[in-house]
């Protein structure tokens, strides 16, 4: 399928379509909505190996996938200690606060700036 | 103004569009085998990410994130048409527990709070108020994040956190009246049927004022370019506030409740807040700045047919093309250069969707001296707001929109 194609699958939408905002009546127009059932991908990666990658793994993946980490710039140490206590305690990540410090110190190692 | 670049793909576009047309035809999810690579220009890096075809019921995709997904719309994709196909649409979700079933006839909205009435809505129900409908943009808060300097922690998006399209629906002024909202509500608060992992963390919500939830415009809608919405675009329901950031249009919504005093949960008081500042801008580590709430989007344009380090030729008819948008009140004009910002000349405007919408712009232009030029394009609001020609700072990385640059070489 090229991307014409799919294009054609939207325009005949906006001729149906009424001015903005003017409430139509035709029921004919209105969709029958269909279940969904679906799966999303896990992303089960790991950190890279390295002093402090095993607390990462613990305390970070829970709640999100590690290419979220993996994405992320080069970043001062004040800044990654910024980002774990923020989700220390906005986020509620159950993170001991005597582990805070090897965490941030694996981030600098993989993400720190020079 | 700082050197900007839009997203290239590292693979063949007809390789890319190859695998797009095999992910719309594939609703179910299947792991992608080999991975494409987009290099996205990011200055100081990491500068590559994996095209995904993984997620259901979408297509290629630029994977910032796998759970909870924040997927980008590949560039190209804007240079197609104003209205973003629904498969191609970015994605981005704040807690992983997100729902993989949903079953249309159980599924209720519950509108509760400062109410004559307590409602419990079906689909049915709901599909049989009175129609609305609306061409408006979605554009996360930190669109264009990855272009921040200094880079600022979060999603690193190039510039396809956005999407266009037309939203079906019904207002949610009707909602409420059904509800009968009490004298003394103050703001209205949305949520879906996302959760967090973790109990104790703060639930997604936001609010908006009261007078904001009644205007006529803000939609709950049930339909995305004439389709049901995907799951993760929100299925069954999706909060629509035009011209407003993405953060407010709530998907999978299922409980709206009237307050009858400002909302103070994390995500409406202290998450998503910007200096009140023009262009929200500040210095890094300045002080004393007053945080408020992120809300209208500001103007933004860009080229979507020459890429940074194209060649033109000196002497041939060449035209530039793109989109604009006004943020909330349309777009007025759109300005084009092809020598830096020196000369400026008014671009044709396509077909007018509404103020809420991206416009195309076209531009015939000669480039005549050799070397490396820059093209630039600028639009100005229905309001009278340009775009600035400094980027903005702040520390989340929000509402960039200065006048981005395509540096080009002529020969």
């Amino acid at each position: 399928m090229n991307r014409a194609s799919a294009l054609h699958r939207i325009f005949p939408i906006a001729l149906v379509a009424s001015v903005a905002l003017a409430p139509t009546s035709e029921a004919a127009d209105r969709l029958s909505l269909k279940s969904v059932s679906v799966d999303l991908p896990l992303g089960d990666r790991m950190f890279p190996d390295g002093p402090g990658s095993a607390a990462a793994n613990n305390h970070c993946l829970a709640c999100h996938s590690v290419g979220m980490v993996l994405n992320q710039p080069a970043l001062p140490r004040a800044e990654w200690l910024a980002v774990v206590e923020k989700m220390r305690t906005a986020y509620k990540a159950p993170i001991d606060p005597k582990v805070v410090n090897g965490i941030v110190d694996y981030l600098v190692t993989i993400k720190g700036t020079r | 103004m700082q050197q900007v670049f839009t997203p290239r793909l590292i693979s063949s576009r007809r390789q890319f569009l190859g695998k797009a047309g095999v992910a719309t035809l594939a609703l179910t999810s299947a792991p992608a085998l080999a991975e494409t690579m987009v290099k996205l220009p990011l200055a100081g890096g990491p500068d590559e990410r994996a095209i995904t075809t993984a997620f259901p019921q979408k297509g290629a995709l630029i994977l910032q994130r796998t759970r909870p997904p924040l997927l980008e719309t590949p560039f190209e994709v804007f240079d197609q048409s104003v209205f973003t196909p629904n498969d191609l649409f970015y994605v981005r979700w704040h807690w992983a527990g997100i729902p993989n079933e949903i079953n249309v006839d159980s599924f209720r909205l519950t509108v509760r709070g400062q109410v004559d009435r307590t409602l419990s809505l079906s689909l049915g129900e709901i599909l049989a108020l009175p129609q609305a409908e609306l061409v408006a943009i979605n554009q996360c808060s930190g669109n264009s994040r990855g272009y921040f300097d200094p880079r600022v922690p979060g999603g690193q998006w190039s510039h396809g956190a956005m999407g266009n399209a037309r939203w079906t629906g019904v207002r949610l002024r009707d909602v409420l009246d059904r509800a009968g909202v009490k004298a003394g509500a103050a703001q209205v608060r949305f949520s879906g049927l996302d959760e967090a992992i973790l109990p104790e963390a703060p639930k997604f919500m936001k609010s908006l004022a009261i007078d904001h939830a009644r205007d006529g415009e803000v939609m709950i809608a049930y339909a995305m370019n004439g389709e049901q919405f995907s799951l993760v675009n929100g299925f069954p329901l999706r909060l629509i506030v035009p011209g407003w950031y993405s953060t407010y249009w709530v998907k999978m919504l299922n409980d709206v409740e009237v307050l009858d005093q400002p909302d103070t949960n994390y995500w409406t008081k202290t998450a998503y807040t910007i200096p009140d500042t023009p262009h929200a801008s500040m210095r890094p580590g300045q002080t004393g700045v007053t945080f408020v709430p992120i809300n209208r989007m500001v103007p933004r344009s860009f080229i979507t047919n020459i890429k940074p380090g194209d060649t033109l030729r000196a002497g041939a008819p060449a035209v530039a093309r793109g989109i604009a948008f006004g943020g909330d009140s349309g777009v007025s004009r759109v300005d084009f250069s092809s020598d830096g910002g020196k000369n400026w000349q008014q671009a044709q405007l396509g077909t007018d969707q509404g103020k809420y919408s991206f416009r195309q712009w076209e531009m015939s232009f000669t480039p005549s001296d050799r070397g490396n030029k820059v093209l630039i394009v600028r639009c100005t609001s229905g309001s009278g707001e340009t775009q600035p020609d400094t980027p903005n700072w702040n520390p989340s990385g929000f509402m960039r929109n200065v006048i981005e640059q395509t540096a080009v070489l002529v020969t």
